[in-house]
């Protein structure tokens, strides 16, 4: 009767897995068949669906320098961040900081986007001049996003180190500080690095937060104060009413967006397996 | 004068005394055992006199340690000096997760210690005192983590010596060791103490027997007597001490 149980349970919790994994397989079949034939022809520098032109190299850009706006912004605060809960904070203050970093990470990111139209775009536009509706509004807004990734998981890879290589170099007579850049950091390199890059993955599939702020123009933009298009916005604006090849040429965007966050993926795998 | 004076030092982790009352002077470039049972305050005791504890938040002392009739808490001591003074190996290995070389070179480095050449020198020098040269001379750029247990230990002790110490602390280096690497580090402790200050918590009676000019033996915190090591393990004052030394209890 029990080993009657065990063998069920097992094939329950079997079956559940393969619906699970079978309905990804199925999502990723169905964008490539619905993306594949108009993936060659979305090679171009223009998008203009109604003229029946379906180059999404501005929204690759577009993507491309969002993420790196907010990598920039976001991974030094970050890291400063997870070194001063790990290293520096009081108990008391990391027991508040880190319930609260969690909660940032549940806010829902159109959330993220009305505050940043509410207050990043009207700052940029009165302080530095354009629209407001920008790049750097969009990278702000996804630094910001990203952050909670990249402190809890740089967080832990820091604490998760052998106590013995911060007791062994403070007796060797090294700072504090002296410890954390030379010996710390390093060894907690494949973890941080990690966490950099869930990140930027984080940020490459980000939709809603950054809709709102970017301007969503199709242009390819010549300063951080130009407003732009990722692949993700585009998606999100046309797909309501596309048809037709405009609908394919979207499903291929989605196959190339799909592409570059699995490879964004696979490396954040490849590099914690390296350590 | 003595190297180091210890004035009625008590040792408290919250409300739990785990020195008391304990006075002590370290002659220079002799070697001071510290021994006792477990759970005697050794690590704790060898951690204060060069502020380990510091790390420790719920660590607290009271009394008076001196250096060179310097007190270490005053406030214009450095602790990267002190710590840099009074070198410590620990109770297990802990290698840095560096080459051998940059775990011997990573204190003088970091210390200032900027020419390669120096360097090199500084670490083949402190290998050479560990005992250790000869084992990894063709191999300095492996990682530290890929030597044995007993490698391991003297690499710490050289690590420590590249500092130039004038006083080395160390728990229990032999702990885990086979008897061909203890022997090695013991051999190359009788010949660092012309160079250095030694204090050691022995692995065991016998150890503290082979190497030590004087020795202290601790009980629950308590130093229960010190003396020429000749008199502590020949003709101890203390009854308690008989006892521990002949194996009665402990
Ligand atoms: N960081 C700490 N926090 C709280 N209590 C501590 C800490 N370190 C040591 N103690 C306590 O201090 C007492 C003495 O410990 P210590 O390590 O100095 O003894 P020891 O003589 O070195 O023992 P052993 O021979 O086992 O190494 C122990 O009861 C231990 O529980
Ligand atoms: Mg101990």
């Amino acid at each position: 009767m029990i080993k009657f149980k065990e063998k069920l349970s097992g094939r329950i919790f079997f079956a559940l897995a393969l619906s699970s994994i079978s309905v990804l397989a199925l999502i990723t079949v169905f964008i490539v068949v619905k993306g594949a034939p108009m993936l060659g022809a979305v090679g171009g520098l223009s998008w203009d669906p109604e003229y029946g032109e379906f180059g999404i190299i501005p929204m690759v850009i577009g993507t491309l320098a969002v993420t790196l706006g907010a990598a920039v912004i976001g991974v030094p605060v970050g890291i400063c961040c997870a070194i001063f809960l790990a290293e520096f904070a009081p108990l008391k203050m990391r027991n508040i900081f880190r319930p609260a970093i969690q909660l940032l990470a549940g806010i829902p990111s159109v959330v993220y986007g009305f505050w940043g139209l509410m207050f990043i775009v009207p700052f940029i536009r009165d302080h530095l001049g354009g629209a407001g509706l920008s790049i750097l509004a969009g990278s702000v807004v996804l630094a910001i996003m990203i952050l909670p990734t990249i402190i809890s998981i740089s967080e832990v890879a820091l604490l998760s180190l052998p106590p013995h290589y911060k007791t062994g170099s403070l007796a060797l007579g090294l700072t504090h500080w002296q410890t954390i850049y030379h010996l710390m950091l390093p060894a907690a390199k494949s973890g941080i690095m990690a966490a950099v890059i869930l990140g930027i993955g984080r940020a490459v599939g980000e939709t809603m937060a950054v809709i709102l702020v970017l301007g969503n123009a199709v242009a390819i933009p010549d300063s951080i104060l130009s407003s732009v298009r990722t692949l993700t916005t585009s998606i999100g604006i046309e797909m309501g009413y596309a048809e037709g090849m405009h609908q394919e040429a979207l499903f291929a965007t989605g196959i190339v967006l799909f592409v570059m966050i699995m490879i964004i993926n696979s490396l954040a795998q490849y590099v914690v397996r390296k350590k | 004068m003595n190297k180091i004076s210890i004035e009625r030092l008590n040792f408290f982790y919250k409300d739990k005394q785990v020195i008391r009352d304990l006075s002590l002077e370290i002659e220079a470039n002799k070697i001071l055992s510290v021994f006792g049972p477990s759970n005697s305050g050794i690590t704790t005791f060898l951690r204060s006199l060069n502020r380990l504890y510091d790390l420790v938040p719920e660590a607290r002392m009271e009394g008076l340690i001196l250096l060179d009739g310097k007190d270490i808490h005053a406030k214009d001591v450095s602790l990267t000096e002190l710590r840099r003074r009074v070198g410590m190996v620990f109770d297990v290995p802990t290698p840095l997760p560096l080459s051998i070389f940059d775990n011997v070179a990573y204190g003088p480095r970091l210390g200032g210690v900027k020419s390669r050449a120096k360097l090199m020198e500084t670490v083949e020098e402190a290998l050479r005192m560990a005992a250790l040269w000869d084992e990894v001379q063709n191999r300095l750029d492996i990682p530290a983590m890929s030597l044995s247990g007993g490698q391991q230990q003297r690499l710490c002790v050289a690590r420590v010596l590249a500092l130039k110490p004038e006083v080395v602390l160390l728990d229990r280096p032999c702990s885990g060791l086979d008897p061909i690497s203890t022997a090695k580090i013991e051999e190359s402790l009788c010949e660092l103490k012309k160079r250095f200050t030694i204090v050691i918590a022995p692995h065991n009676v016998q150890q503290a027997g082979r190497i030590s000019d004087r020795a202290a033996f601790m009980l629950s915190g308590e130093l229960v007597e010190e003396d020429s090591a000749q008199m502590i393990f020949s003709n101890p004052k203390n009854s308690r001490t008989n006892d521990y030394i002949t194996g009665r209890f402990g």
